[in-house]
């Protein structure tokens, strides 16, 4: 193993002892030291994590929220801290506007199923950007066709930022009730400018939802400072377990949703007659909940805001120009989208050579990348591309990490020549 | 009739699939180096046959999540010949893997013979029944169905 490779340049973060915190960087793959670069996909989980779901699982569990328990009153305390912690992680203004789901893709069908069918009515619009995942464009469509709401989509410019100009026009009627789109582009790796947007809609009437699965990662995130209505994250993007995520919303605008999930945990009284719902968050969150991955989120959040926020922006800042930089050095490479402001996402083509050939020789030699289309089809079309690679960095990742793919990548590119 | 040089089937070059798979087996094995390997795999992407740019259409895509493959069939003699296409190298060459063990077999001899297998064995592809990345997995599962297929009407 090459200790060049995992020993950071001086940087603010650091690293090296942020990696040390993360058992599976030490992981071989293939004969090679794993070169992790997919965390944009899912991120791996730091030891604090990973052990304070096994305390739970060794020393305190039990269901939550009924028990008349010692061991369940534990566990509800463990389980809704994760509350506390999601509401100062979002600057949100009270805890009760905290709705556990299990990742952002469920937070946007919520939205779309209860607000979407209680609030918008038939002829309203709903507006997203071109640069969304799948997640933030089907439960629209799904949406649209079953309640007779209008789908509208704001361009993206050849730069891969959000054109202001025809999103602004697409507000003009006032027909758009709610925009629901990105915070940062897991493809393009673009920030949105909440403000502008957030601004804009709410002069024409329309209430705003950010999909910040990857933005939370990367950047500090106020709600109250960004003036949105509704935030949605998933927990395995941030250091956390799968199967737990967060849509925080206004409490005003939760208390008149219905519930999307019946069952238990969520009423407050039943009776064959009729049931009347608990309240918010509790009348979204039905049926037992991930309660060990709750526990392993608010680790996650601790662990991540420990960093602080400024250091993070700046390491992987500093990793993005160092991967920009390094990537424009070799003849035919491509990166996608050159927004002023990105975060750690680098998506790029390599000429005459498939993004799956470019994965699958760089996977020999220990690094992940992920190529396709990144569950955003309509985005890659709009970049007449069938596919890219990308790199996604994260707090663990460092500059050796980002020389070592350029020098691979130079590799690939003279084994296609 | 129909074997011109411009016949874009794959013409067996074993005399069974299970052969075909020992002969790639041993060719495969003379490289230690992963991308000469992968050099000799996408050699044998590259030589086959030119496939009909007509066929490129819906009908006959393999739906795969990251790169796209077609493949056409025809029955010739009671014989399934595929002929085959996919815009990624690496994989035009599994494809060409695959086109070397099935095409012109008997139906019952395809689906007697697991290519996937072989390819998993080969490490050249990961878990099938989980892995939606080269669709290769939805390919061999086309090549069986169409098998099966001529099987069933071939009594």
């Amino acid at each position: 193993m090459n200790d060049a490779r995992i020993l950071d340049r001086p940087a603010a973060l650091d690293v090296a002892a942020i990696r040390a915190q993360f058992p599976i960087l030490r992981e071989q793959v293939r004969g090679k030291p794993l070169v992790f670069l997919d965390s944009a996909a899912s991120a791996q989980k730091p030891r604090a994590v990973i052990e304070a779901m096994v305390h739970a699982m060794e020393h305190q569990y039990a269901n939550i929220h009924r028990g008349l328990h010692w061991m369940s009153e534990r566990t509800t305390e463990a389980y809704e801290a994760a509350r506390d912690a999601a509401q100062a992680l979002l600057g949100a203004k009270e805890r009760e506007e905290i709705v556990f789901v299990r990742n952002t893709t469920e937070g946007i069908n919520l939205l779309a199923h209860s607000y979407g069918r209680a609030v918008l009515k038939p002829g309203d619009a709903v507006l997203i950007s071109a640069m969304e995942h799948h997640s933030n464009i089907v439960p629209w469509q799904m949406l649209r066709d079953s309640h007779g709401i209008e789908l509208r989509i704001a361009p993206v410019t050849d730069a891969g930022e959000l054109d202001m100009e025809a999103f602004a026009t697409l507000l003009d009627d006032g027909r758009v009730k709610l925009v629901a789109i990105t915070h940062m582009s897991n493809v393009l790796g673009t920030y949105t400018p909440v403000e502008r947007i957030v601004a804009l809609a709410h002069e024409a009437g329309a209430k705003v939802m950010l999909d910040g699965s990857q933005a939370v990662v990367h950047r500090k995130v106020d709600v109250q400072a960004l003036g949105c209505d509704f935030y949605v994250f998933t927990g395995h993007k941030l250091y956390g377990p799968t199967g737990i995520g967060v849509l925080w919303g206004r409490r005003e605008l939760l208390e008149a949703m219905p519930p999307f999930l019946g069952g238990g945990d969520m009423i407050s009284t039943v009776s064959f007659e009729r049931s009347e719902w608990a309240k918010v968050p509790h009348k979204f969150e039905a049926g037992t909940p991930a309660i060990l991955e709750g526990v392993g989120l608010k680790a996650a959040i601790d662990w991540t805001v420990a960093l602080g926020w400024d250091r993070v922006a700046a390491h992987e800042q500093a990793l993005t120009d160092h991967a920009l930089a390094r990537l424009s050095e070799i003849e035919g490479v491509r990166v996608l989208g050159q927004a002023q402001d990105r975060g750690g996402v680098v998506s790029f083509t390599l000429d005459g050579v498939h993004a799956h050939d470019v994965a699958t020789i760089l996977d020999r030699q220990g690094i992940a990348v992920r190529a396709g289309q990144h569950c955003a089809e309509p985005l890659m079309r709009r970049f007449g591309l069938d596919s890219t690679a990308r790199a996604s960095f994260a707090a663990y990742t460092t500059m050796a990490e980002i020389d070592y793919l350029a020098e691979q990548l130079a590799r690939v590119r003279a084994f296609f020549r | 009739m129909c074997l011109s040089m411009t016949d874009p089937f794959v013409q067996p070059q074993e005399d069974t699939a299970a052969s075909a798979m020992a002969a790639l087996a041993e060719e495969f094995a003379f490289f230690d180096d992963w991308m000469d390997r992968y050099g000799m795999v996408i050699d044998w992407g590259r030589k086959l046959p030119p496939y009909p740019a007509e066929w490129q259409d819906a009908a006959h895509k393999v739906e795969g999540c990251q790169s796209q493959v077609w493949l056409a069939s025809e029955l010739r003699d009671g014989r399934l010949y595929l002929a085959a296409a996919s815009d990624a190298a690496i994989v035009a060459g599994l494809v060409a893997m695959l086109l070397r063990i099935y095409s012109g077999r008997r139906p019952d001899e395809v689906l007697a013979a697991d290519a996937a297998r072989f390819l998993k064995e080969l490490d050249l592809i990961g878990n099938l029944s989980a892995n939606r990345g080269n669709g290769i997995a939805a390919m061999v599962a086309r090549i069986r169905a169409l098998a099966a297929r001529a099987a069933a009407e071939a009594l």
